[in-house]
């Protein structure tokens, strides 16, 4: 018979392959996050209710959950697809999926809406493993004249063509 | 009572017959047509890029707009699905098992043109459960008090959640999740800011588009990026006269096309059974009374037309529990009640008889729109056809302009965009863990209403928590939670499997 300690440490070595045990704790970690600061916001009487009543109420059935999902990872045979990350992890894809608009944020705040929709569209083509300089300037250059058409002179969006606003 | 609804449909015409709601109308076909064609963009997706146009536009055009962009996308994804075997949005996967076959024989076309023709019958008859069922609602919904309207809430909720595709347990926690998002801000009650961690931008809450467009849109384009599905186009060359289906076809579509109908009725009538479901359920019903059932997946008719009526027919039947009770049953609907919610309407009961503009307005504008539907389509299937084969990686810079800009005209708020990115991250974290985010956005809608009415319900008993079930019609509705929740425990231990293998070429955003 082996002894205890080790079916434990079995049974958690086979809770940190499975991809629902790392839902379940982000889970937990949201209903953490508000039953722990829910409070703060004064909780009152089940009567009168203070802001802070049903984000502690809710914090603490997330919590639940989060352990309820977490515990169903145990009892389910291991699948197929328990990595967190897909098969081949596109880095430089997401990251200029996500750089694109952050450059719409900083060109369209400091230089107007032109370089912003050049900015975000190039930038984010980039993300495709086939994208040339060329065919991204193209794209950007495309997008930003229709862009500019459609928003700027027909809906009216309330932003400068080109500014300079400094650094 | 039949006088009256043809009198308010009488005056939902005259609404929508206005050239400026007409033209709405045609622009959200048209438009929610040409994206929702677009390999990768559901109805979810094409309703967060375009809501933020809408902005400009008075409620009621706005309305009509959004839901005419509604039908369009989804006509749009089953010409996806029956042309390219990719089912863009979850309702129209079942047809691609049919539909693909019959491309390949070269009869795309004709299940393109019987499509048109299921939908349209589908949606007529959810227009009119709609026209009758709705008054009916109302009148006993304006009885409700803050104790049955919480109670209806909470199994709105949980049937959107748990009714939904993946793990329920998972589905509920992001209904949570959004109640919490719903939350952040400043308390109307108090006045007490909320999970603002100091930033003014917040104190309005997350904005609506943000968290639609970070979810659906910059999540969904982590998730597709660089997945090459090749599309293959070899099949794509339909022309007009393609679509027009021979006597025996029709003769043939006919009944899978009202029993499919009916199905997505029944459907729409259980809350939460969105038109995922009544496809799938459509398409077994098919398969089993058929008297030969080996031969469906080979591209028989009855396995296009009956999923497809079925989908649009439920889709009508869902505005009913949305524009009627103010509780939506899909984030589809949650994102259209958003979008009136931005206009300043408050939804629930009161609305068709504070807004009838509104109401039968949008009733009427649903025949026209998918009359419109069919008018566009069978000249443009050309065009539509070309934007199949755009290739991904022209389409997702593009979108996330339109995501950008959207965010940003919302309330010309440059941080609003950050957010969108932020709330983009967690949502690909969401969906590589398994969980599906279109609840989130059930829960974001619903959440301060709920809160409102837990308050309000809690102060007039007295803090007393037994009154949702001491009060009849509110412990029917609790009732149906438990049951609920004990059919999904039953169904988790007897373990039973989905009727039908979902090809997952390509997993749209729902």
């Amino acid at each position: 018979m082996p002894p205890a300690h080790s079916s434990v440490v079995q049974l958690v070595r086979n809770l940190v392959r499975k991809r629902d045990f790392y839902a379940g704790a982000l889970v937990i970690l949201f209903g953490l996050v508000m039953a722990l600061k829910g409070p703060s916001y004064k909780l009152g009487t089940l009567m009168h209710m203070g802001p802070g009543f049903l984000p502690t109420a809710l914090g603490i059935i997330l919590i639940g959950l989060g352990i309820a999902i977490a515990a169903t990872g145990l009892s389910v045979p291991e699948g197929e697809d328990e990595d967190i990350l897909p098969a081949n992890p596109e880095w430089f894809g997401w990251a200029c999926i996500l750089a694109g608009p952050l450059c719409f944020v900083l060109f369209g705040t400091y230089f107007g809406l032109i370089p912003a929709i050049f900015m975000c569209v190039f930038v984010s083509a980039f993300g495709d493993r086939s994208a040339t300089l060329r065919g991204s300037s193209i794209l950007a250059a495309v997008v930003t004249v229709f862009g500019v058409g459609l928003f700027s002179y027909l809906l009216q969006v309330p932003m400068p063509l080109l500014a300079w606003r400094g650094l | 009572m039949i006088e009256t609804a043809l009198t308010d449909l009488w005056y939902g015409f005259g609404v929508a017959l206005q050239p400026h709601n007409i033209m709405w109308c045609f622009i959200g076909v048209l438009v929610g047509n040409m994206v929702g064609v677009l390999p990768g963009m559901g109805p979810l997706a094409t309703i967060s890029i375009l809501l933020p146009l809408t902005f400009g536009i008075k409620p009621v055009g706005a309305i009509l707009m959004l839901a005419g962009v509604m039908y369009g996308a989804q006509y749009g994804g089953a010409i996806c699905s029956i042309l390219l075997n990719l089912p863009c949005h979850p309702p129209h996967a079942v047809t691609c098992l049919d539909g693909f076959p019959m491309t390949k024989q070269g009869r795309g076309g004709v299940a393109l043109g019987l499509t048109v023709m299921a939908s349209f019958v589908g949606a007529s008859w959810g227009i009119t459960e709609m026209i009758f069922l709705s008054p009916i609602l109302v009148r006993v919904a304006l009885q409700f008090g803050p104790a049955e309207i919480c109670s209806l809430m909470l199994l709105g909720l949980l049937a959107g959640s748990t009714l939904a595709r993946g793990s329920p347990l998972k589905g509920v926690a992001m209904t949570v999740l959004g109640l919490m998002l719903g939350i952040v801000g400043t308390d109307l009650e108090t006045g007490a800011e909320r999970f603002t961690f100091g930033m003014t931008h917040l104190d309005d809450g997350i904005e609506l588009v943000a968290l639609a467009l970070g979810l659906f849109g910059i999540a969904e384009f982590m998730n597709s990026i660089n997945q090459v599905v090749s599309i293959n186009a070899k099949y794509t060359d339909v022309r007009l006269r393609d679509m027009r289906p021979t006597k025996s076809d029709v003769k043939q579509a006919i009944a899978p096309m009202f029993r499919g109908t009916f199905v997505g009725s029944l459907c729409a009538l259980i809350p939460g059974t969105g038109p995922t479901i009544a496809s799938f359920v459509a398409y077994a019903t098919e398969k089993k009374i058929s008297k030969h059932p080996e031969k469906f997946g080979t591209g028989l008719i009855e396995g296009v037309i009956a999923p497809e009526a079925s989908t649009h027919s439920s889709v009508q039947g869902d505005f009913i529990p949305t524009m009627s009770l103010g509780i939506p049953g899909d984030a589809v609907m949650a994102l259209l009640l958003g979008a009136l919610m931005i206009q300043g309407i408050v939804p629930g009961p009161q609305l068709i008889k504070e807004h009838p503009d509104i109401f039968w307005g949008l009733v009427a504008s649903f025949w026209i729109g998918n009359i419109l539907l069919v008018l566009l389509n069978v000249p443009l299937i050309g065009i539509w056809v070309k934007l199949l084969t755009i290739p991904y990686k022209y389409l997702y810079p593009s979108a996330l302009f339109f995501v950008c800009i959207g965010v940003y005209a919302a309330n010309n708020d440059m941080f609003q965009v950050g957010e969108t990115v932020v709330i983009g991250i967690l949502g690909y974290v969401l969906l590589r863990l398994g969980f599906h985010p279109a609840p989130i956005l059930l829960g974001f809608v619903l959440g301060p209403r709920f809160e409102e009415n837990f308050r309000r319900a809690m102060l007039i008993s007295r803090g007393d928590i037994l009154v949702f079930v001491e009060r009849p019609i509110s412990a029917v509705f609790i009732g149906l939670c438990v049951l609920l929740i004990a059919l999904q425990i039953y169904v988790r231990i007897r373990g039973a499997k989905a009727p039908i293998e979902i090809p997952t070429v390509l997993e749209g955003a729902e």
